[in-house]
Protein backbone atom coordinates (compact mmCIF):
# COMPACT_ATOMS: atom_id res chain seq x y z
CA UNK A 1 0.00 0.00 0.00
CA UNK A 2 1.04 3.43 -1.02
CA UNK A 3 -0.95 5.90 0.77
CA UNK A 4 -0.58 9.56 0.54
CA UNK A 5 -0.93 12.06 3.65
CA UNK A 6 -1.01 15.94 2.45
CA UNK A 7 -0.52 18.95 5.36
CA UNK A 8 -3.14 21.34 4.72
CA UNK A 9 -2.64 24.80 5.74
CA UNK A 10 -4.54 27.57 7.12
CA UNK A 11 -4.95 31.32 7.40
CA UNK A 12 -6.68 33.37 10.04
CA UNK A 13 -9.07 29.92 10.19
CA UNK A 14 -10.12 29.55 6.70
CA UNK A 15 -8.60 26.51 4.22
CA UNK A 16 -6.10 28.12 2.28
CA UNK A 17 -6.69 27.12 -1.58
CA UNK A 18 -2.91 25.22 -1.87
CA UNK A 19 -4.65 22.91 0.88
CA UNK A 20 -7.13 21.76 -1.78
CA UNK A 21 -4.68 21.55 -4.30
CA UNK A 22 -2.11 19.47 -2.97
CA UNK A 23 -5.47 17.03 -1.88
CA UNK A 24 -6.37 16.87 -5.20
CA UNK A 25 -2.61 16.31 -6.08
CA UNK A 26 -2.40 13.25 -3.67
CA UNK A 27 -5.48 11.72 -4.69
CA UNK A 28 -4.22 11.65 -8.51
CA UNK A 29 -1.19 10.34 -6.60
CA UNK A 30 -2.76 7.34 -4.38
CA UNK A 31 -5.46 6.28 -7.03
CA UNK A 32 -1.96 5.57 -9.35
CA UNK A 33 -0.53 3.98 -6.23
CA UNK A 34 -3.37 2.09 -5.14
CA UNK A 35 -3.49 4.18 -1.66
CA UNK A 36 -5.26 6.33 0.43
CA UNK A 37 -4.99 10.20 0.76
CA UNK A 38 -4.93 10.96 4.44
CA UNK A 39 -5.67 14.57 5.10
CA UNK A 40 -3.78 16.30 8.36
CA UNK A 41 -4.70 19.61 9.69
CA UNK A 42 -3.45 21.51 12.58
CA UNK A 43 -5.06 24.66 14.52
CA UNK A 44 -8.06 24.66 16.73
CA UNK A 45 -11.76 23.90 15.49
CA UNK A 46 -9.83 22.40 12.17
CA UNK A 47 -12.70 19.51 12.41
CA UNK A 48 -15.03 21.53 10.53
CA UNK A 49 -12.80 21.55 7.09
CA UNK A 50 -13.17 17.81 6.88
CA UNK A 51 -16.03 17.94 4.57
CA UNK A 52 -14.47 20.76 2.29
CA UNK A 53 -11.05 18.46 1.45
CA UNK A 54 -13.52 15.26 1.19
CA UNK A 55 -15.07 17.15 -1.47
CA UNK A 56 -12.00 17.14 -3.04
CA UNK A 57 -10.77 13.46 -2.87
CA UNK A 58 -9.16 12.89 1.03
CA UNK A 59 -10.71 9.34 2.26
CA UNK A 60 -9.93 10.85 5.52
CA UNK A 61 -9.11 13.71 7.76
CA UNK A 62 -6.33 13.61 10.78
CA UNK A 63 -6.95 16.54 12.99
CA UNK A 64 -4.47 17.68 15.97
CA UNK A 65 -5.50 20.49 18.17
CA UNK A 66 -2.87 23.46 18.51
CA UNK A 67 -2.45 27.23 18.83
CA UNK A 68 -0.03 29.46 16.55
CA UNK A 69 2.47 28.29 14.10
CA UNK A 70 5.82 27.65 15.63
CA UNK A 71 7.89 25.55 13.15
CA UNK A 72 10.00 23.49 15.88
CA UNK A 73 6.44 22.14 17.34
CA UNK A 74 4.43 21.97 13.92
CA UNK A 75 7.93 19.54 13.11
CA UNK A 76 7.50 17.35 15.54
CA UNK A 77 3.60 17.09 14.95
CA UNK A 78 3.14 16.37 11.00
CA UNK A 79 6.64 13.67 11.92
CA UNK A 80 4.11 12.04 14.91
CA UNK A 81 1.09 11.68 12.06
CA UNK A 82 3.58 10.46 9.43
CA UNK A 83 5.13 7.68 12.13
CA UNK A 84 1.90 7.04 12.68
CA UNK A 85 0.13 6.56 9.75
CA UNK A 86 3.25 5.71 7.69
CA UNK A 87 2.35 7.16 4.22
CA UNK A 88 4.98 6.94 1.35
CA UNK A 89 4.24 9.71 -0.32
CA UNK A 90 4.16 13.19 2.21
CA UNK A 91 2.62 16.52 0.15
CA UNK A 92 3.19 20.42 2.17
CA UNK A 93 2.53 23.18 0.49
CA UNK A 94 5.54 25.20 -0.54
CA UNK A 95 4.45 28.12 1.61
CA UNK A 96 6.45 30.82 4.33
CA UNK A 97 5.05 28.02 6.88
CA UNK A 98 5.75 25.12 4.40
CA UNK A 99 9.38 25.82 4.11
CA UNK A 100 10.29 26.71 7.98
CA UNK A 101 8.82 22.94 9.11
CA UNK A 102 9.21 20.82 6.00
CA UNK A 103 13.18 20.65 6.39
CA UNK A 104 12.91 18.92 10.07
CA UNK A 105 10.04 16.81 9.19
CA UNK A 106 12.60 15.35 6.42
CA UNK A 107 15.15 14.83 8.80
CA UNK A 108 12.86 13.17 11.83
CA UNK A 109 11.52 10.78 9.21
CA UNK A 110 14.58 9.88 7.81
CA UNK A 111 12.64 11.63 4.07
CA UNK A 112 14.56 12.49 1.21
CA UNK A 113 12.18 15.96 0.11
CA UNK A 114 12.14 17.74 -2.79
CA UNK A 115 10.99 20.83 -2.73
CA UNK A 116 9.00 23.48 -4.40
CA UNK A 117 7.88 21.35 -7.15
CA UNK A 118 5.06 22.28 -9.93
CA UNK A 119 4.58 18.77 -10.97
CA UNK A 120 3.61 15.37 -10.01
CA UNK A 121 3.25 12.18 -11.38
CA UNK A 122 3.84 8.39 -10.97
CA UNK A 123 6.39 6.14 -12.71
CA UNK A 124 6.94 2.94 -11.75
CA UNK A 125 5.35 2.95 -8.46
CA UNK A 126 7.18 6.23 -7.31
CA UNK A 127 6.27 9.76 -7.96
CA UNK A 128 8.59 12.10 -10.01
CA UNK A 129 8.50 15.76 -8.93
CA UNK A 130 8.93 18.51 -11.55
CA UNK A 131 10.41 21.50 -10.32
CA UNK A 132 12.23 24.85 -12.26
CA UNK A 133 15.77 25.20 -11.38
CA UNK A 134 18.32 27.89 -12.42
CA UNK A 135 15.28 31.02 -11.77
CA UNK A 136 13.09 28.78 -14.04
CA UNK A 137 15.59 28.41 -16.91
CA UNK A 138 15.21 24.23 -16.84
CA UNK A 139 12.99 21.83 -15.20
CA UNK A 140 14.25 18.58 -13.38
CA UNK A 141 12.67 15.96 -12.68
CA UNK A 142 13.40 14.00 -8.96
CA UNK A 143 12.54 10.51 -7.59
CA UNK A 144 13.23 10.60 -3.76
CA UNK A 145 14.79 6.78 -2.88
CA UNK A 146 13.81 6.63 0.78
CA UNK A 147 10.63 4.67 1.99
CA UNK A 148 8.80 8.21 2.58
CA UNK A 149 9.01 10.78 0.15
CA UNK A 150 8.57 14.50 0.83
CA UNK A 151 6.96 17.22 -1.75
CA UNK A 152 6.83 20.74 -1.07
CA UNK A 153 4.17 21.77 -3.57
CA UNK A 154 4.47 25.13 -5.03
CA UNK A 155 0.96 26.94 -5.14
CA UNK A 156 -1.30 27.50 -7.68
CA UNK A 157 0.46 24.67 -9.66
CA UNK A 158 -2.27 21.96 -8.82
CA UNK A 159 -5.61 21.94 -10.61
CA UNK A 160 -8.36 21.35 -7.46
CA UNK A 161 -10.78 18.50 -8.42
CA UNK A 162 -13.79 17.48 -7.62
CA UNK A 163 -13.99 14.03 -6.27
CA UNK A 164 -15.57 12.71 -3.28
CA UNK A 165 -13.72 10.69 -0.54
CA UNK A 166 -15.04 9.75 2.77
CA UNK A 167 -13.56 12.11 4.72
CA UNK A 168 -13.69 10.99 7.72
CA UNK A 169 -11.94 12.92 10.54
CA UNK A 170 -10.23 11.66 13.11
CA UNK A 171 -8.53 13.31 16.30
CA UNK A 172 -4.77 12.58 16.96
CA UNK A 173 -2.69 13.83 19.49
CA UNK A 174 0.92 13.82 18.72
CA UNK A 175 3.71 15.31 21.23
CA UNK A 176 4.61 18.53 20.51
CA UNK A 177 7.74 19.32 22.32
CA UNK A 178 9.41 22.00 23.47
CA UNK A 179 10.12 24.76 21.03
CA UNK A 180 13.76 26.24 21.32
CA UNK A 181 12.33 29.41 19.34
CA UNK A 182 9.80 31.82 21.24
CA UNK A 183 7.77 34.16 19.31
CA UNK A 184 8.10 37.75 21.11
CA UNK A 185 5.84 39.61 19.16
CA UNK A 186 4.59 39.72 15.66
CA UNK A 187 3.16 42.46 13.11
CA UNK A 188 1.46 41.51 10.26
CA UNK A 189 0.51 44.94 9.23
CA UNK A 190 2.90 45.49 6.62
CA UNK A 191 1.59 42.92 4.26
CA UNK A 192 -1.03 42.46 1.39
CA UNK A 193 -4.56 41.87 1.61
CA UNK A 194 -4.22 38.96 -0.57
CA UNK A 195 -1.01 36.74 -0.42
CA UNK A 196 1.61 37.24 -2.80
CA UNK A 197 3.54 33.77 -3.56
CA UNK A 198 -0.22 32.19 -3.20
CA UNK A 199 -2.72 34.50 -4.90
CA UNK A 200 -3.61 33.40 -8.50
CA UNK A 201 -3.71 37.30 -9.69
CA UNK A 202 -0.94 39.64 -9.66
CA UNK A 203 -0.88 43.27 -10.47
CA UNK A 204 2.89 44.66 -10.44
CA UNK A 205 4.93 47.50 -10.41
CA UNK A 206 7.94 48.85 -11.19
CA UNK A 207 9.83 52.06 -11.76
CA UNK A 208 7.26 53.07 -14.38
CA UNK A 209 4.78 54.33 -11.52
CA UNK A 210 7.32 56.88 -10.94
CA UNK A 211 6.70 57.07 -7.16
CA UNK A 212 5.39 55.88 -3.77
CA UNK A 213 2.25 58.02 -3.73
CA UNK A 214 0.92 56.16 -7.29
CA UNK A 215 0.22 52.65 -5.56
CA UNK A 216 -3.18 52.97 -5.25
CA UNK A 217 -3.53 53.21 -9.37
CA UNK A 218 -2.54 49.61 -8.76
CA UNK A 219 -4.01 49.04 -6.20
CA UNK A 220 -7.59 50.29 -7.53
CA UNK A 221 -7.47 47.03 -10.46
CA UNK A 222 -6.25 44.64 -7.82
CA UNK A 223 -9.41 45.47 -5.41
CA UNK A 224 -11.60 44.58 -8.62
CA UNK A 225 -9.87 41.41 -9.27
CA UNK A 226 -8.87 40.01 -5.78
CA UNK A 227 -5.22 40.37 -6.65
CA UNK A 228 -2.08 40.81 -4.72
CA UNK A 229 0.03 43.59 -5.41
CA UNK A 230 3.70 43.00 -6.21
CA UNK A 231 6.71 45.32 -6.78
CA UNK A 232 9.89 44.53 -8.59
CA UNK A 233 13.09 45.51 -7.20
CA UNK A 234 13.37 48.86 -8.55
CA UNK A 235 10.45 50.07 -7.44
CA UNK A 236 11.51 48.23 -3.51
CA UNK A 237 14.62 49.32 -3.39
CA UNK A 238 13.90 53.01 -4.52
CA UNK A 239 11.89 52.83 -1.17
CA UNK A 240 8.60 53.13 -2.82
CA UNK A 241 6.97 49.79 -0.88
CA UNK A 242 8.55 47.17 1.37
CA UNK A 243 10.72 44.68 0.64
CA UNK A 244 7.75 41.72 1.34
CA UNK A 245 5.83 43.08 -1.80
CA UNK A 246 9.39 42.02 -3.86
CA UNK A 247 8.59 39.70 -7.07
CA UNK A 248 11.80 38.41 -8.49
CA UNK A 249 15.40 36.51 -7.14
CA UNK A 250 15.75 38.40 -4.37
CA UNK A 251 11.90 38.70 -3.76
CA UNK A 252 8.92 35.95 -4.32
CA UNK A 253 8.80 33.68 -6.69
CA UNK A 254 5.00 33.36 -8.25
CA UNK A 255 2.80 31.07 -10.30
CA UNK A 256 -0.23 33.41 -10.64
CA UNK A 257 -2.77 32.41 -13.47
CA UNK A 258 -2.39 35.86 -14.44
CA UNK A 259 0.47 38.63 -13.53
CA UNK A 260 -0.22 42.04 -14.81
CA UNK A 261 3.30 43.87 -15.04
CA UNK A 262 2.78 47.52 -14.69
CA UNK A 263 5.59 49.92 -15.32
CA UNK A 264 8.11 47.14 -15.28
CA UNK A 265 10.75 46.39 -17.99
CA UNK A 266 11.42 42.76 -17.21
CA UNK A 267 15.25 42.32 -15.97
CA UNK A 268 16.38 38.90 -15.88
CA UNK A 269 16.11 38.76 -12.17
CA UNK A 270 12.16 39.66 -12.39
CA UNK A 271 11.82 37.07 -14.96
CA UNK A 272 13.41 34.54 -12.58
CA UNK A 273 10.28 35.39 -9.97
CA UNK A 274 7.22 35.53 -11.87
CA UNK A 275 8.40 33.38 -15.38
CA UNK A 276 5.83 30.91 -14.64
CA UNK A 277 3.17 32.79 -14.32
CA UNK A 278 0.42 31.02 -17.06
CA UNK A 279 -0.55 34.69 -18.61
CA UNK A 280 1.44 37.44 -18.49
CA UNK A 281 0.18 40.63 -19.33
CA UNK A 282 2.95 43.72 -19.90
CA UNK A 283 1.96 47.17 -19.82
CA UNK A 284 4.88 49.54 -20.90
CA UNK A 285 5.66 52.83 -22.53
CA UNK A 286 8.55 51.16 -23.74
CA UNK A 287 8.15 48.83 -26.55
CA UNK A 288 11.70 47.62 -27.04
CA UNK A 289 11.34 46.43 -23.14
CA UNK A 290 12.14 42.73 -22.28
CA UNK A 291 8.92 41.86 -20.41
CA UNK A 292 7.38 41.91 -23.89
CA UNK A 293 9.07 39.08 -24.65
CA UNK A 294 7.85 36.64 -21.74
CA UNK A 295 3.85 38.35 -22.62
CA UNK A 296 0.99 36.91 -23.67
CA UNK A 297 -0.79 40.23 -23.88
CA UNK A 298 1.70 43.16 -24.55
CA UNK A 299 0.18 47.19 -24.49
CA UNK A 300 2.40 49.70 -25.32
CA UNK A 301 1.14 52.55 -23.73
CA UNK A 302 0.81 54.76 -20.29
CA UNK A 303 0.10 52.66 -17.04
CA UNK A 304 -1.46 55.48 -16.07
CA UNK A 305 -4.15 55.52 -18.91
CA UNK A 306 -4.18 51.76 -19.56
CA UNK A 307 -4.81 50.57 -15.86
CA UNK A 308 -7.13 53.11 -14.84
CA UNK A 309 -9.50 52.50 -18.16
CA UNK A 310 -9.12 48.79 -17.43
CA UNK A 311 -10.19 48.67 -13.60
CA UNK A 312 -13.27 50.62 -15.00
CA UNK A 313 -13.77 47.95 -17.58
CA UNK A 314 -13.03 44.93 -15.31
CA UNK A 315 -15.66 46.52 -12.10
CA UNK A 316 -18.08 46.68 -15.89
CA UNK A 317 -17.88 43.31 -16.79
CA UNK A 318 -17.52 41.71 -13.11
CA UNK A 319 -20.15 44.13 -11.42
CA UNK B 1 31.98 32.32 19.27
CA UNK B 2 32.29 29.87 16.07
CA UNK B 3 30.49 30.84 13.22
CA UNK B 4 30.33 28.63 10.35
CA UNK B 5 28.88 30.65 7.29
CA UNK B 6 27.30 28.32 3.94
CA UNK B 7 28.91 29.26 0.62
CA UNK B 8 27.02 27.76 -2.35
CA UNK B 9 28.35 28.23 -5.62
CA UNK B 10 25.72 28.49 -8.76
CA UNK B 11 25.17 29.80 -11.61
CA UNK B 12 25.21 33.27 -12.75
CA UNK B 13 21.82 34.48 -13.25
CA UNK B 14 22.75 35.79 -16.26
CA UNK B 15 24.35 32.79 -17.54
CA UNK B 16 22.25 31.16 -20.27
CA UNK B 17 21.48 27.32 -19.33
CA UNK B 18 22.01 24.54 -21.36
CA UNK B 19 20.39 21.31 -20.26
CA UNK B 20 22.14 18.06 -20.69
CA UNK B 21 20.76 14.78 -19.63
CA UNK B 22 20.77 14.54 -15.92
CA UNK B 23 23.05 18.15 -15.39
CA UNK B 24 23.65 21.14 -16.94
CA UNK B 25 26.47 21.80 -19.37
CA UNK B 26 28.93 23.66 -17.82
CA UNK B 27 30.94 25.11 -20.64
CA UNK B 28 31.09 28.88 -20.43
CA UNK B 29 29.28 29.64 -17.39
CA UNK B 30 30.67 32.43 -15.20
CA UNK B 31 29.64 31.34 -11.71
CA UNK B 32 28.75 33.31 -8.58
CA UNK B 33 28.25 33.16 -4.93
CA UNK B 34 24.52 32.53 -4.46
CA UNK B 35 23.12 36.39 -3.89
CA UNK B 36 21.52 35.43 -0.10
CA UNK B 37 24.43 33.21 0.75
CA UNK B 38 26.46 36.93 0.92
CA UNK B 39 24.33 38.42 3.07
CA UNK B 40 24.90 35.52 5.17
CA UNK B 41 28.62 35.87 4.59
CA UNK B 42 28.37 39.85 5.68
CA UNK B 43 26.21 38.61 9.11
CA UNK B 44 29.03 36.39 9.69
CA UNK B 45 31.76 38.78 9.64
CA UNK B 46 29.64 41.40 11.58
CA UNK B 47 29.06 38.74 14.09
CA UNK B 48 32.59 38.08 14.51
CA UNK B 49 33.01 41.71 14.31
CA UNK B 50 30.87 42.47 17.31
CA UNK B 51 31.88 39.43 19.42
CA UNK B 52 34.70 38.26 18.79
CA UNK B 53 35.64 34.35 17.61
CA UNK B 54 36.26 32.73 14.36
CA UNK B 55 34.10 32.81 10.56
CA UNK B 56 34.62 29.45 8.51
CA UNK B 57 33.23 29.64 5.00
CA UNK B 58 32.28 26.18 3.78
CA UNK B 59 31.02 25.11 0.12
CA UNK B 60 30.26 22.12 -1.31
CA UNK B 61 31.86 20.63 -4.65
CA UNK B 62 34.30 20.16 -7.05
CA UNK B 63 37.26 22.61 -7.30
CA UNK B 64 35.52 25.26 -8.99
CA UNK B 65 34.18 25.87 -5.72
CA UNK B 66 37.25 27.14 -4.30
CA UNK B 67 36.99 30.46 -5.95
CA UNK B 68 33.77 31.08 -4.16
CA UNK B 69 35.59 30.22 -0.66
CA UNK B 70 38.53 32.16 -2.16
CA UNK B 71 35.84 35.52 -2.26
CA UNK B 72 34.94 34.37 1.35
CA UNK B 73 38.12 35.14 2.40
CA UNK B 74 38.51 38.17 0.74
CA UNK B 75 35.72 39.41 2.06
CA UNK B 76 36.90 38.68 5.66
CA UNK B 77 36.31 34.64 6.58
CA UNK B 78 39.03 32.92 8.76
CA UNK B 79 39.02 29.88 7.32
CA UNK B 80 37.35 28.20 4.09
CA UNK B 81 36.78 24.72 3.84
CA UNK B 82 35.94 22.61 1.06
CA UNK B 83 33.22 19.28 1.23
CA UNK B 84 34.85 18.02 -2.31
CA UNK B 85 32.08 16.53 -3.50
CA UNK B 86 33.26 15.74 -7.02
CA UNK B 87 29.35 14.57 -8.90
CA UNK B 88 28.12 17.41 -6.75
CA UNK B 89 24.36 17.34 -7.56
CA UNK B 90 23.02 20.78 -6.51
CA UNK B 91 19.41 19.53 -5.53
CA UNK B 92 20.34 16.90 -2.81
CA UNK B 93 18.94 18.79 0.00
CA UNK B 94 19.52 16.23 2.66
CA UNK B 95 23.01 14.67 1.71
CA UNK B 96 24.39 18.37 1.82
CA UNK B 97 22.45 19.05 4.97
CA UNK B 98 23.90 15.95 6.55
CA UNK B 99 28.03 16.32 5.48
CA UNK B 100 27.29 20.28 6.70
CA UNK B 101 26.18 19.03 9.66
CA UNK B 102 28.57 16.55 10.68
CA UNK B 103 31.05 19.53 9.54
CA UNK B 104 29.50 21.81 12.35
CA UNK B 105 29.70 19.18 14.93
CA UNK B 106 33.39 18.31 15.06
CA UNK B 107 33.93 22.23 14.88
CA UNK B 108 31.07 22.72 17.52
CA UNK B 109 29.90 25.62 16.14
CA UNK B 110 27.83 28.08 17.96
CA UNK B 111 26.53 29.48 14.40
CA UNK B 112 25.45 28.45 11.24
CA UNK B 113 24.32 31.10 8.66
CA UNK B 114 23.38 30.61 5.08
CA UNK B 115 21.40 32.44 2.50
CA UNK B 116 17.18 31.67 2.77
CA UNK B 117 17.74 29.68 -0.17
CA UNK B 118 20.13 29.22 -3.44
CA UNK B 119 19.09 30.22 -6.98
CA UNK B 120 20.00 27.32 -8.32
CA UNK B 121 17.30 25.05 -6.67
CA UNK B 122 15.25 27.35 -4.77
CA UNK B 123 14.52 24.77 -1.96
CA UNK B 124 14.82 26.51 1.35
CA UNK B 125 15.74 23.19 2.80
CA UNK B 126 19.45 23.12 3.97
CA UNK B 127 19.80 24.90 6.61
CA UNK B 128 17.48 24.08 8.63
CA UNK B 129 18.21 20.18 8.02
CA UNK B 130 21.23 21.12 9.13
CA UNK B 131 19.70 22.29 12.49
CA UNK B 132 17.04 19.33 12.96
CA UNK B 133 20.68 17.35 11.98
CA UNK B 134 22.12 18.99 15.09
CA UNK B 135 19.30 19.00 17.23
CA UNK B 136 19.64 22.98 17.31
CA UNK B 137 17.24 25.85 17.06
CA UNK B 138 16.69 27.64 13.77
CA UNK B 139 15.83 31.01 12.59
CA UNK B 140 14.89 30.60 9.21
CA UNK B 141 14.21 34.73 6.74
CA UNK B 142 16.10 36.68 9.14
CA UNK B 143 16.21 40.71 8.74
CA UNK B 144 17.79 41.29 11.39
CA UNK B 145 19.85 39.39 13.86
CA UNK B 146 21.21 40.27 17.58
CA UNK B 147 23.36 38.10 19.58
CA UNK B 148 24.63 38.90 23.32
CA UNK B 149 26.26 36.56 25.31
CA UNK B 150 24.13 33.10 24.23
CA UNK B 151 21.20 34.89 24.11
CA UNK B 152 19.51 35.24 20.22
CA UNK B 153 17.32 37.56 18.73
CA UNK B 154 15.99 38.31 15.74
CA UNK B 155 13.24 39.33 13.77
CA UNK B 156 12.04 36.96 10.72
CA UNK B 157 9.61 37.60 7.84
CA UNK B 158 6.44 35.93 7.99
CA UNK B 159 3.78 35.45 5.61
CA UNK B 160 2.33 39.38 6.03
CA UNK B 161 4.95 40.72 8.25
CA UNK B 162 7.51 39.89 10.65
CA UNK B 163 7.72 38.49 14.13
CA UNK B 164 10.61 39.34 16.74
CA UNK B 165 11.44 35.94 18.27
CA UNK B 166 14.07 34.62 20.86
CA UNK B 167 16.59 31.74 21.25
CA UNK B 168 20.00 30.73 22.83
CA UNK B 169 23.15 29.81 20.98
CA UNK B 170 23.56 28.12 19.03
CA UNK B 171 21.75 28.66 16.69
CA UNK B 172 21.36 28.01 12.61
CA UNK B 173 19.74 30.96 10.65
CA UNK B 174 18.87 31.89 7.18
CA UNK B 175 19.56 35.25 5.93
CA UNK B 176 16.73 37.32 3.89
CA UNK B 177 17.31 40.59 1.81
CA UNK B 178 17.01 43.26 3.99
CA UNK B 179 19.41 41.50 6.67
CA UNK B 180 22.30 43.25 5.89
CA UNK B 181 24.15 45.37 3.01
CA UNK B 182 27.20 42.49 1.77
CA UNK B 183 30.58 44.26 1.54
CA UNK B 184 32.25 44.12 -1.47
CA UNK B 185 36.10 42.76 -1.47
CA UNK B 186 38.72 45.04 -1.73
CA UNK B 187 42.20 44.35 -4.02
CA UNK B 188 44.13 44.23 -0.78
CA UNK B 189 41.78 41.19 0.23
CA UNK B 190 41.59 39.31 -3.21
CA UNK B 191 45.28 39.58 -3.04
CA UNK B 192 45.74 38.00 0.14
CA UNK B 193 43.27 35.36 -0.60
CA UNK B 194 44.65 33.81 -3.51
CA UNK B 195 47.43 32.64 -0.87
CA UNK B 196 45.03 31.57 2.03
CA UNK B 197 44.88 27.62 2.12
CA UNK B 198 41.65 25.98 1.95
CA UNK B 199 41.07 22.81 3.93
CA UNK B 200 39.37 20.02 2.06
CA UNK B 201 37.06 17.61 3.55
CA UNK B 202 35.88 14.16 1.59
CA UNK B 203 32.21 12.73 1.96
CA UNK B 204 34.47 9.50 3.84
CA UNK B 205 35.70 12.31 6.72
CA UNK B 206 31.68 13.31 7.10
CA UNK B 207 29.99 9.97 7.82
CA UNK B 208 29.60 8.84 4.23
CA UNK B 209 25.69 9.89 4.05
CA UNK B 210 23.78 8.48 1.31
CA UNK B 211 21.94 10.50 -1.24
CA UNK B 212 17.61 10.54 -1.00
CA UNK B 213 17.05 11.83 -4.18
CA UNK B 214 17.48 10.71 -7.76
CA UNK B 215 17.44 12.77 -10.84
CA UNK B 216 15.46 11.65 -13.64
CA UNK B 217 16.40 13.99 -16.15
CA UNK B 218 16.57 17.64 -17.06
CA UNK B 219 14.47 19.36 -19.47
CA UNK B 220 14.28 23.06 -20.73
CA UNK B 221 11.45 25.08 -19.85
CA UNK B 222 7.64 24.37 -20.98
CA UNK B 223 6.94 27.03 -24.01
CA UNK B 224 5.13 29.80 -23.27
CA UNK B 225 2.14 30.83 -24.62
CA UNK B 226 2.85 32.75 -28.11
CA UNK B 227 2.35 36.28 -27.22
CA UNK B 228 1.48 39.24 -29.19
CA UNK B 229 1.29 43.29 -28.38
CA UNK B 230 -2.50 44.41 -28.73
CA UNK B 231 -3.33 47.27 -31.08
CA UNK B 232 -5.96 49.94 -30.17
CA UNK B 233 -7.00 53.73 -30.48
CA UNK B 234 -6.41 54.35 -26.89
CA UNK B 235 -6.69 53.18 -23.41
CA UNK B 236 -10.34 52.34 -23.54
CA UNK B 237 -9.69 50.33 -26.57
CA UNK B 238 -7.08 48.50 -24.76
CA UNK B 239 -8.60 47.92 -22.14
CA UNK B 240 -11.75 46.26 -23.72
CA UNK B 241 -9.33 43.98 -25.74
CA UNK B 242 -7.65 43.04 -22.69
CA UNK B 243 -10.42 42.12 -20.59
CA UNK B 244 -12.01 40.29 -23.75
CA UNK B 245 -8.34 38.25 -24.10
CA UNK B 246 -8.16 37.37 -20.35
CA UNK B 247 -12.07 36.49 -20.06
CA UNK B 248 -12.75 34.63 -23.13
CA UNK B 249 -9.58 33.88 -24.56
CA UNK B 250 -7.25 33.06 -21.00
CA UNK B 251 -10.38 32.53 -19.22
CA UNK B 252 -8.30 33.49 -16.29
CA UNK B 253 -10.40 36.44 -14.93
Amino acid sequence: MSNVLIVGELKDGELKKISREITSAGRKIADALGGKVTALLIGSGVEKFAGDLGAVGADSIVTVNAGDFNAETWANLVAGVIKDKNPSVVLVPHTSQGKDYSPRVAVKVGAGIVADAVGLSVDGGKVVAKKPIYSGKAYGNFKVTSPIAIFTVRPNSQEVVQKAGAGAAEAASPSAGDAKVKIVSSDLSGGNKVQLAEASIIVSGGRGIKGPENWPVLQGLADVLGAALGASRAAVDAGWISHSHQVGQTGKTVSPNCYIACGISGAIQHLAGMGSSKYIVAINKDGDAPIFKVATYGVVGDLFEVVPALTDEFKKVLG
Amino acid sequence: MKIIVLVKQVPDTETNIKVGDKSINEAGIKWIISPYDEFAIEEGLRLREKNGGEVIAVSLGPDRVQESLRQAYAMGADRAVQIKVDNYVPFDTVLTAELIANFAKAENADIIIGGRQSIDSDSSQVVIQVAEGLGIAHISFAVSLEISGTSVKATKEVEGGTQVVETSLPVAITAQKGLNEPRYPNLKGLMAAKKKPIETKTPADLGNPASKIEVVGLEPPPPRIPGRKLEAADAKGYAEQLVKALREEAKVI
